[in-house]
Protein backbone atom coordinates (compact mmCIF):
# COMPACT_ATOMS: atom_id res chain seq x y z
CA UNK A 1 0.00 0.00 0.00
CA UNK A 2 2.86 2.24 0.97
CA UNK A 3 4.70 0.91 -1.67
CA UNK A 4 1.44 1.76 -4.49
CA UNK A 5 1.53 5.86 -3.05
CA UNK A 6 5.17 6.03 -2.72
CA UNK A 7 5.06 5.18 -7.43
CA UNK A 8 2.59 7.87 -7.55
CA UNK A 9 3.68 10.69 -5.06
CA UNK A 10 7.65 10.40 -5.31
CA UNK A 11 7.95 11.39 -9.18
CA UNK A 12 4.82 14.19 -8.78
CA UNK A 13 6.87 15.39 -5.68
CA UNK A 14 10.06 14.98 -7.43
CA UNK A 15 8.98 16.97 -10.70
CA UNK A 16 7.84 19.76 -8.38
CA UNK A 17 10.96 20.03 -6.46
CA UNK A 18 12.95 19.90 -10.15
CA UNK A 19 11.20 22.96 -11.13
CA UNK A 20 12.45 24.86 -8.06
CA UNK A 21 15.84 23.03 -7.26
CA UNK A 22 18.96 24.72 -8.66
CA UNK A 23 20.46 22.68 -12.05
CA UNK A 24 22.90 20.80 -9.51
CA UNK A 25 21.14 19.70 -6.89
CA UNK A 26 18.36 17.90 -9.58
CA UNK A 27 21.10 16.33 -11.29
CA UNK A 28 21.64 14.58 -7.57
CA UNK A 29 18.18 14.17 -6.43
CA UNK A 30 17.30 12.32 -9.85
CA UNK A 31 19.60 9.27 -9.30
CA UNK A 32 18.44 8.61 -5.91
CA UNK A 33 14.61 9.33 -7.03
CA UNK A 34 15.05 6.87 -9.30
CA UNK A 35 16.63 4.14 -6.68
CA UNK A 36 13.91 4.62 -4.38
CA UNK A 37 11.43 4.11 -7.43
CA UNK A 38 13.07 0.61 -8.14
CA UNK A 39 12.67 -0.02 -4.69
CA UNK A 40 9.44 0.80 -4.09
CA UNK A 41 8.48 -1.24 -7.36
CA UNK A 42 10.13 -4.54 -5.80
CA UNK A 43 7.95 -3.92 -2.56
CA UNK A 44 5.31 -3.96 -4.67
CA UNK A 45 5.79 -6.80 -7.04
CA UNK A 46 6.69 -8.95 -3.86
CA UNK A 47 3.46 -8.01 -1.73
CA UNK A 48 1.44 -8.62 -4.48
CA UNK A 49 -0.51 -12.04 -4.34
CA UNK A 50 -3.76 -13.44 -6.16
CA UNK A 51 -5.59 -13.54 -2.72
CA UNK A 52 -5.45 -10.17 -1.75
CA UNK A 53 -5.39 -7.36 -4.64
CA UNK A 54 -3.24 -4.37 -3.24
CA UNK A 55 -6.39 -1.90 -3.82
CA UNK A 56 -6.29 1.63 -2.43
CA UNK A 57 -9.84 3.63 -1.85
CA UNK A 58 -8.62 7.49 -1.96
CA UNK A 59 -9.25 9.09 1.00
CA UNK A 60 -11.44 6.08 1.89
CA UNK A 61 -14.07 6.64 -0.16
CA UNK A 62 -16.05 4.05 -1.96
CA UNK A 63 -17.07 4.25 -5.60
CA UNK A 64 -19.14 5.14 -7.27
CA UNK A 65 -18.02 8.68 -5.21
CA UNK A 66 -14.12 7.75 -4.65
CA UNK A 67 -11.71 6.75 -6.85
CA UNK A 68 -10.11 3.54 -6.53
CA UNK A 69 -6.74 1.99 -7.35
CA UNK A 70 -5.85 -1.26 -8.19
CA UNK A 71 -2.75 -3.59 -8.66
CA UNK A 72 -2.62 -6.14 -10.58
CA UNK A 73 -0.20 -8.26 -12.33
CA UNK A 74 -0.75 -6.20 -15.56
CA UNK A 75 -0.30 -3.60 -13.47
CA UNK A 76 2.62 -4.47 -11.43
CA UNK A 77 4.41 -5.58 -14.66
CA UNK A 78 4.45 -2.53 -16.29
CA UNK A 79 5.36 -0.42 -13.76
CA UNK A 80 8.49 -2.50 -13.36
CA UNK A 81 9.24 -2.13 -16.97
CA UNK A 82 8.40 1.78 -16.50
CA UNK A 83 10.81 1.92 -13.42
CA UNK A 84 13.86 0.08 -15.40
CA UNK A 85 13.17 2.09 -18.71
CA UNK A 86 12.92 5.28 -16.51
CA UNK A 87 15.99 4.57 -14.51
CA UNK A 88 17.91 3.85 -17.39
CA UNK A 89 16.82 7.07 -19.75
CA UNK A 90 17.65 9.31 -16.57
CA UNK A 91 21.03 7.92 -16.00
CA UNK A 92 21.73 8.39 -19.62
CA UNK A 93 20.57 11.78 -20.13
CA UNK A 94 22.83 12.69 -16.52
CA UNK A 95 25.63 11.52 -18.74
CA UNK A 96 24.63 12.44 -21.95
CA UNK A 97 23.61 16.16 -21.21
CA UNK A 98 24.95 18.96 -22.80
CA UNK A 99 23.45 22.24 -21.65
CA UNK A 100 25.55 24.36 -23.91
CA UNK A 101 24.36 22.56 -27.33
CA UNK A 102 20.64 22.09 -26.40
CA UNK A 103 19.50 25.22 -24.59
CA UNK A 104 19.31 26.34 -20.73
CA UNK A 105 15.79 25.95 -21.28
CA UNK A 106 16.28 22.02 -22.44
CA UNK A 107 17.90 21.28 -19.86
CA UNK A 108 15.96 22.91 -17.20
CA UNK A 109 12.61 21.41 -18.68
CA UNK A 110 13.77 17.61 -18.81
CA UNK A 111 13.56 16.62 -15.88
CA UNK A 112 10.19 18.05 -14.52
CA UNK A 113 8.76 16.30 -17.46
CA UNK A 114 10.30 12.99 -17.35
CA UNK A 115 9.04 12.53 -13.35
CA UNK A 116 5.58 13.93 -14.44
CA UNK A 117 5.56 11.27 -17.35
CA UNK A 118 6.62 8.47 -14.72
CA UNK A 119 3.71 9.38 -12.45
CA UNK A 120 1.32 9.48 -15.01
CA UNK A 121 2.29 6.32 -16.31
CA UNK A 122 1.82 4.90 -13.15
CA UNK A 123 -1.42 6.24 -12.42
CA UNK A 124 -2.85 5.08 -15.55
CA UNK A 125 -1.52 1.88 -14.80
CA UNK A 126 -3.37 1.42 -11.51
CA UNK A 127 -6.54 3.61 -11.80
CA UNK A 128 -9.22 1.69 -12.23
CA UNK A 129 -12.00 4.96 -13.03
CA UNK A 130 -12.83 6.21 -16.60
CA UNK A 131 -12.11 10.22 -15.31
CA UNK A 132 -9.18 9.38 -13.76
CA UNK A 133 -7.44 7.56 -16.68
CA UNK A 134 -8.68 10.48 -18.18
CA UNK A 135 -6.78 13.22 -16.51
CA UNK A 136 -3.95 10.45 -15.85
CA UNK A 137 -3.94 10.09 -20.10
CA UNK A 138 -3.83 13.95 -20.52
CA UNK A 139 -0.93 14.56 -17.81
CA UNK A 140 1.04 11.83 -19.73
CA UNK A 141 0.30 13.27 -23.22
CA UNK A 142 1.02 16.58 -22.24
CA UNK A 143 4.16 15.72 -20.65
CA UNK A 144 5.05 13.87 -23.88
CA UNK A 145 4.46 16.67 -26.30
CA UNK A 146 6.68 19.24 -23.98
CA UNK A 147 9.61 16.38 -23.84
CA UNK A 148 9.43 16.22 -28.21
CA UNK A 149 9.11 19.88 -28.24
CA UNK A 150 12.25 20.60 -25.63
CA UNK A 151 14.46 20.65 -28.54
CA UNK A 152 13.54 23.55 -29.56
CA UNK A 153 14.04 23.04 -33.71
CA UNK A 154 11.57 23.76 -36.11
CA UNK A 155 10.72 20.57 -37.65
CA UNK A 156 10.41 19.80 -33.39
CA UNK A 157 8.18 22.12 -32.34
CA UNK A 158 5.84 21.02 -35.83
CA UNK A 159 6.13 17.29 -34.67
CA UNK A 160 5.25 18.29 -31.55
CA UNK A 161 2.11 20.15 -32.61
CA UNK A 162 1.08 17.53 -34.67
CA UNK A 163 1.20 15.27 -32.31
CA UNK A 164 -0.55 17.89 -29.86
CA UNK A 165 -3.42 17.67 -32.45
CA UNK A 166 -3.70 13.69 -32.12
CA UNK A 167 -3.45 14.27 -28.49
CA UNK A 168 -6.05 16.63 -28.14
CA UNK A 169 -8.88 15.00 -30.87
CA UNK A 170 -7.69 11.53 -28.67
CA UNK A 171 -8.50 12.91 -25.55
CA UNK A 172 -11.64 14.24 -26.39
CA UNK A 173 -13.19 11.56 -28.10
CA UNK A 174 -12.04 9.52 -25.20
CA UNK A 175 -14.14 11.95 -23.02
CA UNK A 176 -16.85 12.27 -24.72
CA UNK A 177 -17.41 8.43 -23.86
CA UNK A 178 -16.90 9.10 -20.28
CA UNK A 179 -19.74 11.42 -20.79
CA UNK A 180 -22.17 8.80 -22.13
CA UNK A 181 -21.42 6.00 -20.18
CA UNK A 182 -22.22 8.27 -16.99
CA UNK A 183 -25.17 9.74 -18.34
CA UNK A 184 -26.10 6.15 -18.87
CA UNK A 185 -24.60 4.14 -15.68
CA UNK A 186 -24.03 7.02 -13.27
CA UNK A 187 -21.23 5.31 -11.95
CA UNK A 188 -17.09 5.38 -14.41
CA UNK A 189 -15.96 3.02 -11.69
CA UNK A 190 -14.44 -0.33 -13.89
CA UNK A 191 -15.50 -2.42 -11.06
CA UNK A 192 -18.90 -1.28 -11.29
CA UNK A 193 -19.45 -0.94 -14.98
CA UNK A 194 -18.83 -4.53 -15.37
CA UNK A 195 -21.59 -5.15 -13.25
CA UNK A 196 -23.87 -2.76 -15.01
CA UNK A 197 -27.02 -3.14 -16.62
CA UNK A 198 -26.19 -2.40 -20.44
CA UNK A 199 -27.21 0.24 -22.05
CA UNK A 200 -28.09 1.63 -25.57
CA UNK A 201 -25.25 4.33 -25.44
CA UNK A 202 -22.70 1.79 -24.43
CA UNK A 203 -21.54 0.57 -27.88
CA UNK A 204 -21.34 4.56 -29.12
CA UNK A 205 -19.41 4.92 -25.86
CA UNK A 206 -16.54 2.20 -26.66
CA UNK A 207 -16.47 3.16 -30.07
CA UNK A 208 -15.46 6.56 -29.31
CA UNK A 209 -13.28 6.42 -26.15
CA UNK A 210 -11.68 3.18 -28.62
CA UNK A 211 -11.35 5.58 -31.15
CA UNK A 212 -9.37 8.02 -28.90
CA UNK A 213 -7.23 6.03 -27.50
CA UNK A 214 -6.31 4.55 -30.98
CA UNK A 215 -5.07 7.42 -31.82
CA UNK A 216 -2.90 8.11 -28.69
CA UNK A 217 -1.51 4.33 -29.13
CA UNK A 218 -0.87 5.53 -32.66
CA UNK A 219 -2.49 2.18 -34.42
CA UNK A 220 -2.56 2.66 -38.36
CA UNK A 221 -3.90 4.37 -39.82
CA UNK A 222 -3.37 7.10 -37.04
CA UNK A 223 -0.08 6.69 -36.29
CA UNK A 224 1.41 9.70 -38.86
CA UNK A 225 2.71 11.98 -35.84
CA UNK A 226 4.72 8.98 -34.01
CA UNK A 227 7.40 8.62 -36.08
CA UNK A 228 8.10 12.54 -36.49
CA UNK A 229 7.64 13.21 -32.56
CA UNK A 230 9.54 10.45 -31.39
CA UNK A 231 12.31 11.19 -34.13
CA UNK A 232 13.01 14.63 -33.36
CA UNK A 233 12.80 14.17 -29.40
CA UNK A 234 16.31 13.81 -27.65
CA UNK A 235 17.63 9.98 -27.41
CA UNK A 236 16.44 9.61 -23.47
CA UNK A 237 12.81 11.23 -24.26
CA UNK A 238 12.51 9.24 -27.58
CA UNK A 239 13.31 6.07 -25.06
CA UNK A 240 10.58 7.11 -22.99
CA UNK A 241 8.24 7.76 -25.53
CA UNK A 242 8.29 4.81 -27.66
CA UNK A 243 8.78 2.58 -24.73
CA UNK A 244 6.52 3.29 -22.40
CA UNK A 245 3.99 6.00 -23.47
CA UNK A 246 1.96 4.01 -26.01
CA UNK A 247 1.72 1.28 -23.64
CA UNK A 248 -0.71 3.07 -21.65
CA UNK A 249 -3.14 4.09 -23.96
CA UNK A 250 -3.69 0.04 -24.67
CA UNK A 251 -3.86 -0.58 -21.32
CA UNK A 252 -6.73 1.37 -20.79
CA UNK A 253 -8.26 -0.39 -23.85
CA UNK A 254 -7.42 -3.64 -22.23
CA UNK A 255 -9.50 -2.62 -19.11
CA UNK A 256 -12.27 -1.07 -20.92
CA UNK A 257 -12.93 -4.48 -23.70
CA UNK A 258 -11.68 -7.30 -21.01
CA UNK A 259 -12.83 -5.23 -17.80
CA UNK A 260 -15.55 -2.79 -18.06
CA UNK A 261 -17.68 -3.62 -21.19
CA UNK A 262 -16.51 -7.76 -21.95
CA UNK A 263 -20.47 -8.08 -23.25
CA UNK A 264 -20.09 -5.14 -25.71
CA UNK A 265 -17.29 -6.71 -27.11
CA UNK A 266 -18.74 -7.72 -30.56
CA UNK A 267 -16.65 -10.52 -33.04
CA UNK A 268 -16.70 -7.90 -35.79
CA UNK A 269 -15.19 -5.13 -33.86
CA UNK A 270 -12.28 -7.38 -32.82
CA UNK A 271 -11.47 -8.55 -35.84
CA UNK A 272 -11.25 -5.24 -37.33
CA UNK A 273 -8.96 -3.91 -34.50
CA UNK A 274 -6.98 -6.72 -35.11
CA UNK A 275 -7.17 -5.84 -39.00
CA UNK A 276 -5.57 -2.27 -38.16
CA UNK A 277 -2.94 -3.87 -35.87
CA UNK A 278 -2.16 -6.10 -39.20
CA UNK A 279 -2.22 -2.85 -41.38
CA UNK A 280 -0.08 -1.44 -38.65
CA UNK A 281 2.93 -4.39 -38.77
CA UNK A 282 2.72 -4.34 -42.60
CA UNK A 283 2.73 -0.27 -42.97
CA UNK A 284 5.28 0.03 -40.19
CA UNK A 285 7.86 -2.11 -41.41
CA UNK A 286 7.60 -1.05 -44.98
CA UNK A 287 8.38 2.43 -43.81
CA UNK A 288 10.95 1.28 -41.58
CA UNK A 289 13.03 -0.54 -45.08
CA UNK A 290 13.06 2.48 -46.42
CA UNK A 291 13.95 5.47 -43.87
CA UNK A 292 17.91 6.86 -44.37
CA UNK A 293 17.65 7.84 -40.69
CA UNK A 294 18.64 5.21 -38.18
CA UNK A 295 16.08 7.44 -35.28
CA UNK A 296 13.10 7.05 -37.52
CA UNK A 297 13.88 3.15 -38.61
CA UNK A 298 13.48 2.64 -35.29
CA UNK A 299 10.42 4.89 -34.47
CA UNK A 300 8.70 3.19 -37.31
CA UNK A 301 9.48 -0.26 -36.24
CA UNK A 302 7.46 1.14 -32.70
CA UNK A 303 4.94 1.69 -35.09
CA UNK A 304 4.74 -1.74 -36.61
CA UNK A 305 5.02 -3.65 -33.26
CA UNK A 306 2.44 -2.05 -31.62
CA UNK A 307 0.27 -3.79 -34.23
CA UNK A 308 0.99 -6.85 -32.46
CA UNK A 309 -0.24 -5.72 -29.50
CA UNK A 310 -3.88 -5.41 -31.42
CA UNK A 311 -3.74 -9.51 -31.94
CA UNK A 312 -5.07 -10.30 -28.58
CA UNK A 313 -8.54 -8.84 -29.01
CA UNK A 314 -9.93 -11.58 -31.25
CA UNK A 315 -8.12 -14.03 -29.21
CA UNK A 316 -8.81 -13.51 -25.95
CA UNK A 317 -12.43 -10.98 -26.25
CA UNK A 318 -15.76 -11.80 -27.39
CA UNK A 319 -16.55 -15.48 -28.31
CA UNK A 320 -12.43 -16.52 -27.47
CA UNK A 321 -12.77 -15.20 -23.82
CA UNK A 322 -14.53 -18.30 -22.65
CA UNK A 323 -12.15 -20.47 -24.62
CA UNK A 324 -9.05 -22.08 -23.32
CA UNK A 325 -6.50 -20.26 -25.63
CA UNK A 326 -7.45 -16.34 -24.34
CA UNK A 327 -4.90 -16.98 -21.79
CA UNK A 328 -2.05 -17.56 -23.60
CA UNK A 329 -3.12 -14.62 -25.53
CA UNK A 330 -3.54 -12.21 -23.08
CA UNK A 331 0.15 -13.02 -21.28
CA UNK A 332 1.21 -13.42 -24.71
CA UNK A 333 0.49 -10.25 -25.56
CA UNK A 334 1.66 -8.58 -22.19
CA UNK A 335 4.74 -10.37 -22.58
CA UNK A 336 5.36 -8.53 -26.17
CA UNK A 337 4.42 -5.38 -24.81
CA UNK A 338 7.16 -5.60 -21.97
CA UNK A 339 9.69 -6.87 -24.08
CA UNK A 340 9.21 -4.38 -26.63
CA UNK A 341 9.45 -1.28 -24.15
CA UNK A 342 12.93 -2.81 -22.71
CA UNK A 343 14.20 -3.63 -26.27
CA UNK A 344 13.06 -0.08 -27.96
CA UNK A 345 14.30 1.72 -25.00
CA UNK A 346 17.71 -0.10 -25.81
CA UNK A 347 17.55 0.97 -29.02
CA UNK A 348 17.15 4.69 -28.72
CA UNK A 349 19.48 5.42 -26.08
CA UNK A 350 22.06 3.31 -28.27
CA UNK A 351 21.36 5.54 -31.23
CA UNK A 352 21.30 8.74 -29.00
CA UNK A 353 25.05 7.75 -28.36
CA UNK A 354 25.95 7.03 -31.80
CA UNK A 355 24.82 10.68 -32.41
CA UNK A 356 26.67 12.00 -30.27
CA UNK A 357 29.73 10.48 -31.75
CA UNK A 358 29.21 10.91 -35.35
CA UNK A 359 26.35 14.35 -34.99
CA UNK A 360 24.15 12.81 -36.98
CA UNK A 361 21.64 9.57 -37.05
CA UNK A 362 21.99 9.35 -40.64
CA UNK A 363 22.54 5.19 -41.76
CA UNK A 364 25.82 6.15 -43.60
CA UNK A 365 26.92 7.73 -41.08
CA UNK A 366 27.12 4.52 -38.79
CA UNK A 367 29.16 2.96 -40.95
CA UNK A 368 31.72 0.17 -38.83
CA UNK A 369 30.34 2.04 -34.98
CA UNK A 370 30.28 -1.39 -33.48
CA UNK A 371 34.23 -1.65 -33.61
CA UNK A 372 34.60 1.55 -31.41
CA UNK A 373 31.48 1.24 -29.41
CA UNK A 374 30.91 -3.17 -28.85
CA UNK A 375 28.74 -3.00 -26.26
CA UNK A 376 26.12 0.07 -27.61
CA UNK A 377 26.17 -2.33 -30.75
CA UNK A 378 25.64 -5.56 -28.95
CA UNK A 379 22.57 -3.80 -27.27
CA UNK A 380 21.29 -2.48 -30.40
CA UNK A 381 21.68 -6.17 -31.92
CA UNK A 382 19.81 -7.72 -29.04
CA UNK A 383 17.12 -5.91 -28.79
CA UNK A 384 16.73 -6.53 -32.78
CA UNK A 385 16.87 -9.94 -31.44
CA UNK A 386 13.79 -9.37 -29.34
CA UNK A 387 11.93 -7.34 -31.96
CA UNK A 388 12.48 -9.94 -34.32
CA UNK A 389 11.09 -12.11 -31.90
CA UNK A 390 13.86 -15.33 -31.63
CA UNK A 391 14.45 -17.49 -28.75
CA UNK A 392 15.25 -16.96 -26.30
CA UNK A 393 14.49 -13.48 -26.02
CA UNK A 394 10.97 -11.89 -24.21
CA UNK A 395 9.71 -11.09 -27.63
CA UNK A 396 10.10 -14.99 -28.64
CA UNK A 397 7.67 -16.03 -25.44
CA UNK A 398 5.20 -13.52 -26.22
CA UNK A 399 4.93 -14.50 -29.94
CA UNK A 400 5.07 -18.49 -28.97
CA UNK A 401 2.09 -17.80 -26.77
CA UNK A 402 -0.05 -15.37 -29.17
CA UNK A 403 0.72 -18.27 -32.20
CA UNK A 404 0.12 -21.36 -30.05
CA UNK A 405 -3.56 -19.41 -28.64
CA UNK A 406 -3.64 -18.58 -32.89
CA UNK A 407 -3.14 -22.17 -34.09
CA UNK A 408 -5.63 -23.13 -30.79
CA UNK A 409 -8.66 -21.12 -31.82
CA UNK A 410 -7.87 -21.67 -35.95
CA UNK A 411 -7.22 -18.12 -36.58
CA UNK A 412 -4.36 -19.20 -38.14
CA UNK A 413 -4.18 -15.45 -40.58
CA UNK A 414 -3.17 -14.25 -36.91
CA UNK A 415 -0.31 -16.23 -36.75
CA UNK A 416 0.75 -15.39 -40.17
CA UNK A 417 1.08 -11.71 -39.09
CA UNK A 418 2.97 -13.15 -36.50
CA UNK A 419 5.71 -14.95 -38.45
CA UNK A 420 5.31 -12.14 -41.59
CA UNK A 421 6.13 -9.37 -39.12
CA UNK A 422 9.24 -10.93 -37.57
CA UNK A 423 10.21 -11.82 -41.04
CA UNK A 424 9.73 -7.86 -41.93
CA UNK A 425 11.74 -6.70 -38.34
CA UNK A 426 14.02 -9.11 -39.80
CA UNK A 427 14.52 -7.48 -42.92
CA UNK A 428 14.53 -3.40 -41.96
CA UNK A 429 17.40 -4.20 -38.72
CA UNK A 430 19.25 -6.00 -40.79
CA UNK A 431 20.39 -2.91 -42.79
CA UNK A 432 21.31 -1.01 -39.52
CA UNK A 433 23.53 -4.07 -38.13
CA UNK A 434 25.00 -4.68 -41.23
CA UNK A 435 26.53 -0.87 -41.52
CA UNK A 436 27.20 -0.79 -38.00
CA UNK A 437 29.81 -4.52 -38.05
CA UNK A 438 30.73 -3.34 -41.41
CA UNK A 439 34.79 -2.55 -41.48
CA UNK A 440 35.31 1.46 -41.90
CA UNK A 441 37.88 3.14 -39.87
CA UNK A 442 36.21 3.75 -36.25
CA UNK A 443 36.50 7.38 -34.54
CA UNK A 444 39.44 8.40 -32.62
CA UNK A 445 38.74 7.20 -28.76
CA UNK A 446 38.37 11.08 -27.37
CA UNK A 447 34.61 11.10 -28.44
CA UNK A 448 33.13 7.96 -27.48
CA UNK A 449 31.29 7.26 -24.65
CA UNK A 450 32.39 5.37 -21.16
CA UNK A 451 32.08 1.61 -20.70
CA UNK A 452 29.28 2.49 -18.04
CA UNK A 453 27.22 4.79 -20.33
CA UNK A 454 27.56 2.19 -22.71
CA UNK A 455 26.39 -0.53 -20.54
CA UNK A 456 23.07 1.56 -19.79
CA UNK A 457 21.41 0.36 -23.36
CA UNK A 458 22.73 -3.38 -22.91
CA UNK A 459 21.43 -3.93 -19.62
CA UNK A 460 18.07 -2.91 -21.32
CA UNK A 461 18.68 -5.15 -23.84
CA UNK A 462 20.26 -7.53 -21.65
CA UNK A 463 16.30 -7.83 -19.89
CA UNK A 464 14.58 -8.13 -22.93
CA UNK A 465 16.14 -11.36 -23.13
CA UNK A 466 16.26 -12.48 -19.80
CA UNK A 467 12.42 -11.89 -19.82
CA UNK A 468 12.38 -15.04 -22.08
CA UNK A 469 15.04 -16.96 -20.30
CA UNK A 470 13.37 -16.60 -16.77
CA UNK A 471 9.71 -16.42 -18.17
CA UNK A 472 8.25 -18.33 -15.58
CA UNK A 473 8.25 -15.37 -13.16
CA UNK A 474 6.75 -12.89 -15.14
CA UNK A 475 4.46 -15.11 -16.49
CA UNK A 476 3.00 -15.88 -12.74
CA UNK A 477 2.85 -12.33 -12.63
CA UNK A 478 1.14 -11.74 -15.78
CA UNK A 479 -1.90 -14.24 -14.23
CA UNK A 480 -2.74 -12.20 -10.78
CA UNK A 481 -6.24 -10.89 -11.27
CA UNK A 482 -6.52 -11.88 -14.84
CA UNK A 483 -10.07 -10.39 -16.07
CA UNK A 484 -12.61 -12.82 -16.48
CA UNK A 485 -12.69 -11.97 -19.91
CA UNK A 486 -9.48 -13.85 -20.59
CA UNK A 487 -9.62 -16.46 -17.90
CA UNK A 488 -7.97 -19.75 -18.35
CA UNK A 489 -11.57 -21.76 -19.68
CA UNK A 490 -10.13 -25.37 -19.43
CA UNK B 1 -38.77 21.91 -23.68
CA UNK B 2 -36.98 21.17 -20.41
CA UNK B 3 -34.27 22.95 -19.12
CA UNK B 4 -32.28 19.85 -18.77
CA UNK B 5 -32.89 18.85 -22.77
CA UNK B 6 -32.00 22.61 -23.74
CA UNK B 7 -28.80 22.23 -21.97
CA UNK B 8 -28.35 18.89 -23.15
CA UNK B 9 -28.86 20.43 -27.13
CA UNK B 10 -26.79 23.26 -26.27
CA UNK B 11 -23.93 20.89 -25.77
CA UNK B 12 -24.18 18.94 -28.59
CA UNK B 13 -24.77 22.01 -30.76
CA UNK B 14 -21.35 23.49 -29.44
CA UNK B 15 -19.67 19.92 -30.28
CA UNK B 16 -20.90 20.06 -33.50
CA UNK B 17 -19.55 23.75 -33.70
CA UNK B 18 -16.13 22.78 -32.78
CA UNK B 19 -15.88 19.62 -34.64
CA UNK B 20 -16.20 21.76 -38.13
CA UNK B 21 -13.82 24.42 -36.77
CA UNK B 22 -11.51 21.28 -35.84
CA UNK B 23 -11.67 19.80 -39.38
CA UNK B 24 -12.27 23.39 -41.06
CA UNK B 25 -9.12 25.60 -39.89
CA UNK B 26 -6.00 25.28 -40.83
CA UNK B 27 -5.11 28.34 -38.64
CA UNK B 28 -3.73 26.43 -35.30
CA UNK B 29 -5.09 28.91 -33.21
CA UNK B 30 -8.49 28.40 -34.28
CA UNK B 31 -8.25 24.91 -33.63
CA UNK B 32 -7.20 24.86 -30.59
CA UNK B 33 -10.37 27.28 -30.08
CA UNK B 34 -12.92 24.44 -31.51
CA UNK B 35 -10.90 22.05 -29.36
CA UNK B 36 -12.38 24.12 -26.15
CA UNK B 37 -15.53 24.53 -27.71
CA UNK B 38 -16.16 20.78 -28.28
CA UNK B 39 -15.01 20.31 -24.63
CA UNK B 40 -17.12 22.97 -23.42
CA UNK B 41 -20.10 21.37 -25.09
CA UNK B 42 -19.01 17.58 -23.48
CA UNK B 43 -19.21 19.69 -20.18
CA UNK B 44 -22.64 21.26 -20.87
CA UNK B 45 -23.54 17.62 -21.77
CA UNK B 46 -22.34 16.22 -18.59
CA UNK B 47 -23.94 18.84 -16.24
CA UNK B 48 -27.35 17.93 -18.02
CA UNK B 49 -26.48 14.64 -17.77
CA UNK B 50 -25.92 15.19 -13.60
CA UNK B 51 -29.47 17.25 -13.35
CA UNK B 52 -31.92 14.31 -14.49
CA UNK B 53 -34.06 13.45 -11.81
CA UNK B 54 -34.84 16.71 -9.77
CA UNK B 55 -31.81 16.90 -7.91
CA UNK B 56 -27.80 18.00 -8.51
CA UNK B 57 -25.51 14.80 -8.54
CA UNK B 58 -22.58 16.35 -7.31
CA UNK B 59 -20.11 13.94 -9.18
CA UNK B 60 -20.10 15.50 -12.62
CA UNK B 61 -19.88 18.93 -11.07
CA UNK B 62 -16.24 17.68 -9.19
CA UNK B 63 -15.50 16.04 -12.89
CA UNK B 64 -16.18 19.16 -14.73
CA UNK B 65 -14.28 21.03 -12.88
CA UNK B 66 -11.28 19.09 -13.13
CA UNK B 67 -11.62 18.71 -16.74
CA UNK B 68 -11.94 22.45 -17.14
CA UNK B 69 -8.56 22.38 -15.08
CA UNK B 70 -7.45 19.89 -18.06
CA UNK B 71 -8.25 21.86 -20.85
CA UNK B 72 -6.95 24.94 -19.91
CA UNK B 73 -3.89 22.77 -19.18
CA UNK B 74 -3.61 21.84 -22.54
CA UNK B 75 -4.79 24.90 -23.97
CA UNK B 76 -1.85 26.74 -22.32
CA UNK B 77 0.43 24.43 -23.79
CA UNK B 78 -0.93 24.20 -27.73
CA UNK B 79 -0.69 28.19 -27.57
CA UNK B 80 2.65 27.95 -26.26
CA UNK B 81 3.70 25.71 -28.99
CA UNK B 82 1.40 27.55 -31.46
CA UNK B 83 3.77 31.13 -30.57
CA UNK B 84 7.08 28.76 -30.62
CA UNK B 85 6.02 27.61 -33.81
CA UNK B 86 4.86 30.82 -35.53
CA UNK B 87 8.34 32.35 -34.40
CA UNK B 88 10.09 29.82 -36.18
CA UNK B 89 8.29 29.26 -39.25
CA UNK B 90 6.66 32.91 -39.83
CA UNK B 91 3.07 31.10 -39.40
CA UNK B 92 0.77 29.61 -37.27
CA UNK B 93 0.11 26.54 -39.46
CA UNK B 94 1.54 22.66 -39.84
CA UNK B 95 4.17 22.73 -42.69
CA UNK B 96 2.09 20.24 -44.64
CA UNK B 97 -0.75 22.12 -44.58
CA UNK B 98 0.14 25.64 -44.88
CA UNK B 99 -0.45 25.89 -48.82
CA UNK B 100 -1.53 28.82 -51.14
CA UNK B 101 -4.39 31.19 -48.45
Amino acid sequence: MTALVALLALPLAGALAAVVLPHGAVRGMVPALSVAMLAATAVLVAGLSAQAPTRLKLGQWPPPVGIVLEVDGLAAALIAMTALVMTAAALAALRSEQPAAAGARAAFGFWPLMLLLWAALNAVFVSRDLFNLYVGLELLSLASVGLVAIGGKPEALAAAMRYMLFALVGSLLYLAGVVLVYAAHGTLDIGLLADRTPAKPDALALALMTAGLMAKTALFPFHVWLPPAHGSAPAPASAMLSALVPKASFVILLRLWFEAMPDRAQDGALVLLAVLGTAAVIWGSLRALLQTRLKLVVAYSTVAQIGYLFLVFPLAGGGSAEMPWSAGAWTGVLFLALAHGLAKAAMFLAVGQWMAVTGSDRLDAMRGLATAMPMTSFAFALAAVTLVGLPPSGGFTGKYLLMTSAFAAGQWMWALVLAGGGLLAAAYLYRPLAILFARADAPGPATLPTRGMQAIPLCLAGAAIALGIASETPFELLSIGRPAAAEDGS
Amino acid sequence: MSGVTLYALTGAALVGTGFFGLIAARHLLRRVLAFNLIGSGLFVYLGAAGARGGEADPVPQALIITGIVVALSASALAVGLIVALARARGRAMLPEEDVGG
